[in-house]
This record gives C-alpha cells, structure tokens and sequence, in this order.
C-alpha cells in the first residue's frame, strides 16, 4: 500500500542544514497498523507529513497504491483525497459548524451533492459518538470532542490510508481514552493507520508494527511484543527506559 | 451606585468642557464681527426652482383650463397653430382671450432641486464606492500576490505597494490627472476614481497580507490534506477567516478613502468639498459652509462605521 525508499528530507535555512527524515525504507501493507516513536525532533512528524505530500521530498520515493509521490507528474491533490491526516492541535475550520466542516471536502473536492455530503457526515458523527454537536462551532467543544469531528472529517472524503500526529497530546487527560477508542474501532474495521504516539499502551493493543525513529533514521521495526520486550538497538532501549 | 454618580458627574463636566470651548469659539467670532448666515444654508442643499413658461410667437389665450394641481393653458399663435402648455395652477400669468407678445410669461413650473452640496455629498458618496470596490478587488489581487509563492508576482506586489505608500496621494492625484489622464485620455473622474482606488489598494493589500499571514499555518495543511488544491482553500478556508480579521482595519481604511476623497476637488472634479468651495464663493458664509461640509463627511463616515459594526455582530456568531 505505502512502500517509502530511502526517503530524505532535508530543510536547510541560515546555513544549517537539518536532517529530519534521513532514509527511511519501508513497507506499510493494507490494513497494517504501524505505530512510529522516537524522541522529540526525531522526524516522525516530518516522516507522516511527506507520505500525504505535505513536505516536498528532498530524495528518495513514496510509492502510494503504486503512484509515486516523487514524480512530478503527480496530482497531489489526487493523492492526499486518498490519505486523511489527523494533526495534534486538531486544526479544525473555526468558522464553519461542526457539519460543515464534515461536509465542505466532500462538495468540494468529493463533488457530492449536500444531501449525500450530511448524510454521510451525520453518519460519521454517530460513528465518533457525538451526533448532538452538528451545528455547533468548534470553538465550543472539548479538545476530545474536536478531535474526534477531525477524525470524521477526514474519514468523510473515505480515505484508504489514516495517518495520525500524535492526536491525544494536545488534550487533556481524561479526553485521551475516546479519541484513542475511535481509533481503536478503526483499526479494528480494517483501516490502513500510521499513528505517530506517545502512547504506548494504544501501539502495545492496536498496532501490528512498531518503527522507531532517531535522528531521521529509522531505527528499529518490529511487532509490539518485540520492540516492547527485547529491542536489539541500545537507542531503543534508552527510549524506552525514559517512557515506561 | 457610587460608581453610576462618579460616571455621572464626569459626563457633566465633559458637557461643560464642550459648553465652555463652544462659548470660547462664539465670543472669538464676535470679536472679528462675524455675521452668522445659517439662514442662508439651506437652500444650497434643496431650492424650490421655477422654470418660466413663454409663448414663442404672439398668441392669443384660447383656454385656460386647471386640472388638480397644474392648468393647461391653448393658445393660438399667429401661424394659426394651436399650442398647449402645461403649467402650475397657482402659477398662470394669463387669462382667457389675453393677447400675448413672443416671449411673454404663460405660468411657471416650480420644483424641488437638489442644491450644490447635495449633489457635491451624492458625487463624494459614489466616487468613495466605486473607489473602495475597486480598492478591495485590487488589495485582494496584490495581498494574494504578496503570500504567493511566485518571487515575480511577490516582488511586483511589494513595488506597487512600496510606490504608493511613499508618495503623497495628493501627487498621485495630479500624476494620474496630468500625466495618465493626458497618455491614456481618460476623463477626470476615471482619473480620480482610479487613483483613490490605487491608494486605498495598496493599504488593503497590506491588510489583506497581514489578515492571511495571521490565520494558523494548520488551516492550510488541514485543507491541503483534504485534498483541496491552494484556490479551494483560500476560498473555503483562509479568506473567510482572514476577512474577519480584517474587517475593522479594512473598516478604518475605507472611512479613510472617503476622507481623502476631498483631494479629488483639485482636478476640479465637484465633490463635497468643491461644492463646498463654490458656494462658498457666493454666499460668503465661509465658516458655516465648512462646518457644514465637515459635519456632512462625518455623517458619511459615521454611517459606514455603523454598517460595519453590523457585519462584525454578524460575523461573530462563530466565536
Ligand atoms: N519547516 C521546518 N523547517 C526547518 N526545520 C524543520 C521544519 N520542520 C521540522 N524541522 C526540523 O526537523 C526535525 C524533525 O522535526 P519533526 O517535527 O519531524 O520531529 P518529531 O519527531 O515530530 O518531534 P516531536 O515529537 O517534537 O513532534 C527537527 O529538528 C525540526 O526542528
Ligand atoms: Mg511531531
């Protein structure tokens, strides 16, 4: 589904140059749940944003259901209808309901039809478990709720493949467990997820693999058990002395 | 309580404060003999105009015949012709059978016009708007320009802006006027419209700039991941916002167009301020003619400031 080779991103500014993904190959299958940590810095949100485009490679490929991001003959546009991104800080549209910012990229790039466009807002609504708040504006819910319309947001253009930067922490404690039980839940349906998380609990139950980063590299890859119980990689270990 | 007395007792003594500059300004006035002519401000902006009507050969009055309001008034011209006029029926200067010489009086038609300042305040209104429309499309089309990532678009942007913000408008005024008015052989009013919008464009781009660079980085990549292409998301997503933003400062640049609107009375064109000048000239009651004309700009610019008090109450449901 998503195969990246020795992808780089390089950002260069004042003279300084800053490795933040520094050849990364790998093969996310259809329906895998990779979750990727590391340390802060460490390129995962750099990682995520240039599998749906949003930073221009430096080098290397991004292979998406065969279409290679790299060429320049691609419609990014295209592409990233095909992959939803959840960000930390939610960054839902502020002056649009909660409806409404469900349905703006169905009409617009999906070209539904209003009605077809809440229907399946409302649908997805239920689906994240808060269909009373439609014609609310976002800046009167909770961190939680607000993820959750994102994650409907997204899901709404129905994407193949979801990826998340780190979506619980911005929010409060207490509002964690139900944006991490909706992710379950997809997960569970079979969706395509890169997660990049803190959470350890949520990669140990859901994911199917586990990639840590340092340093822009990929470090180390496995299944939970594995990297939670016996990484060979000493930068592994260290990380996981300082999070658990 | 205490609080509604000392707020009470501070806007007596901003009452008197006004009180006492108002006597100042009526004894300086005064003292250099000064006539005050109020009386004489009216009819600059409504008067009652009567427009003779008269025979134009000698006639004889056939019928003098009222209907309601007005008369019409056959006669029968030497040639034989049978004419009818209609005229006021509290204005007929004839009788039946009166024997009328070419170019006497068959009545008088009297009707409200509207005086120099009114026309001069309607002319200042309209030049403002269609200044501030296209004022706001030509902002809007450098601030895109300004955030866009095409260096050619960005460095004209900052030209044009740069050029119109270092010189004085009353210059450009003359530039546009002189210089294009005579290239391009535009007539004084495109010549004024098109400069006052160049000016107020160049201070909406900056605004517009401002107001776009001000909405979260995260609006732009939450629309991009959508899948919307850079249009889509301006449209949808970043320009909504960044109006809201924007509308009081855009709200002051435009009040501020109507004012300098007056610099347009130099290329003759007659505004507010010209027709302020004209009736200056005769009736000599200079200082209440400018107060009037001042009073007049702030009605204007108050009006829009209400206007726009209501959009931004509108706007503000999503808060
Ligand atoms: N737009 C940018 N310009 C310059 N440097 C950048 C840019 N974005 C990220 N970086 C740098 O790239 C490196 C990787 O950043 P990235 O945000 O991917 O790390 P991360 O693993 O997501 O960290 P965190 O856990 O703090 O979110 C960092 O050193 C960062 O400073
Ligand atoms: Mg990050």
């Amino acid at each position: 589904m998503i195969k990246t080779v020795d992808l780089k991103k390089i950002f260069t500014g004042r003279g300084t140059e800053v490795r933040a993904v520094d050849g990364v190959t790998t093969h996310i299958k259809s329906g895998e749940v990779v979750v990727v940590i590391g340390p802060s810095g460490s390129g995962k949100s750099t990682y995520l944003r240039c599998l749906n485009g949003l930073e221009t490679l430096t080098d290397g490929h991004i292979m998406i259901d065969g279409i290679d991001l790299a060429d320049k003959k691609t419609d990014l546009n295209k592409v990233r209808r095909e992959v939803g991104m959840v960000f930390q800080q939610f960054n839902l549209f502020p002056h649009k309901t909660v409806l409404d910012n469900i349905i703006l990229a169905q009409q617009v790039v999906r070209k539904r039809n209003r009605k077809e466009a809440e229907d399946k807002a409302r649908q997805l609504l239920k689906k994240v478990g808060i269909a009373d708040k439609e014609s609310v504006y976002p800046g009167h819910l909770s961190g939680g709720q607000q993820q959750r319309v994102a994650i409907a947001r997204a899901l709404a253009m129905d994407p193949k493949i979801m990826l998340f930067d780190e979506p619980t922490s911005a929010l409060d404690p207490e509002m964690v467990g139900e944006v991490l039980d909706v992710m379950k839940q997809l997960a569970r349906e079979g969706m395509t997820m890169v997660v990049v998380t803190h959470e350890m609990g949520f990669a140990r139950e859901v994911a199917d693999r586990v990639i840590f980063m340092d340093h822009g590299k990929l470090v180390e890859e496995g299944t939970p058990e594995h990297f939670f119980t016996e990484p060979r990689e000493e930068r592994a270990k260290d990380f996981l002395r300082q999070v658990l | 309580m205490n609080k509604n007395v000392t707020s009470w007792s501070w806007s007596l003594l901003t009452l008197l404060i006004l009180f006492a500059l108002g006597t100042g300004l009526w004894i300086a006035t005064k003292k250099i003999d000064y006539t005050w002519r109020w009386n004489r401000v009216p009819q600059y902006f409504v008067y009652l105009n009567e427009d003779a009507i008269v025979v134009p050969a000698d006639a004889r009055v056939e019928k003098v015949d009222v209907v309601g309001e007005s008369a019409n008034v056959t006669v029968l011209t030497e040639y034989d012709e049978t004419l009818t006029y209609k005229v006021d029926a509290d204005n007929v200067s004839v009788y039946q059978d009166e024997t009328l010489f070419e170019g006497d009086t068959i009545g008088y038609i009297a009707e409200w016009r509207a005086g120099p300042l009114l026309v001069g305040l309607w002319t200042t209104l309209w030049l403002s708007a269609a200044a501030s429309v296209f004022g706001l499309i030509i902002g809007l089309v450098t601030g895109l320009c300004r955030v866009s990532s095409n260096t050619t678009l960005r460095q004209l942007s900052v030209i044009y802006v740069e050029l119109i913000r270092g010189t004085p408008l009353l210059v450009q005024i003359f530039i546009f006027y002189f210089f294009l008015g005579t290239v391009l052989d535009i007539s004084r009013i495109v010549a004024g419209i098109s400069a006052l919008a160049i000016f107020a464009g160049a201070y909406v781009a900056e605004i517009i700039r401002a107001g776009i660079q001000s909405i979260p980085k995260g609006q732009m990549e939450a629309a991009r991941s959508l899948g919307m292409n850079v249009p889509q998301a301006m449209i949808h997503i970043i320009l909504p916002q960044a109006f809201k933003r924007t509308l009081p400062p855009l709200a002051g640049q435009f009040i501020s167009l109507i004012k300098d609107s007056s610099l347009v009375s130099v290329i003759a064109i007659t505004d507010l301020t010209k027709s302020g000048r004209e009736v200056i000239t005769s009736t000599f009651a200079t200082f209440e003619i400018w107060f009037i004309v001042a009073l007049l700009y702030l009605l204007l610019t108050l009006s829009l400031s209400q206007v726009i008090a209501w959009v931004e109450r509108r706007l503000a449901v999503s808060d």
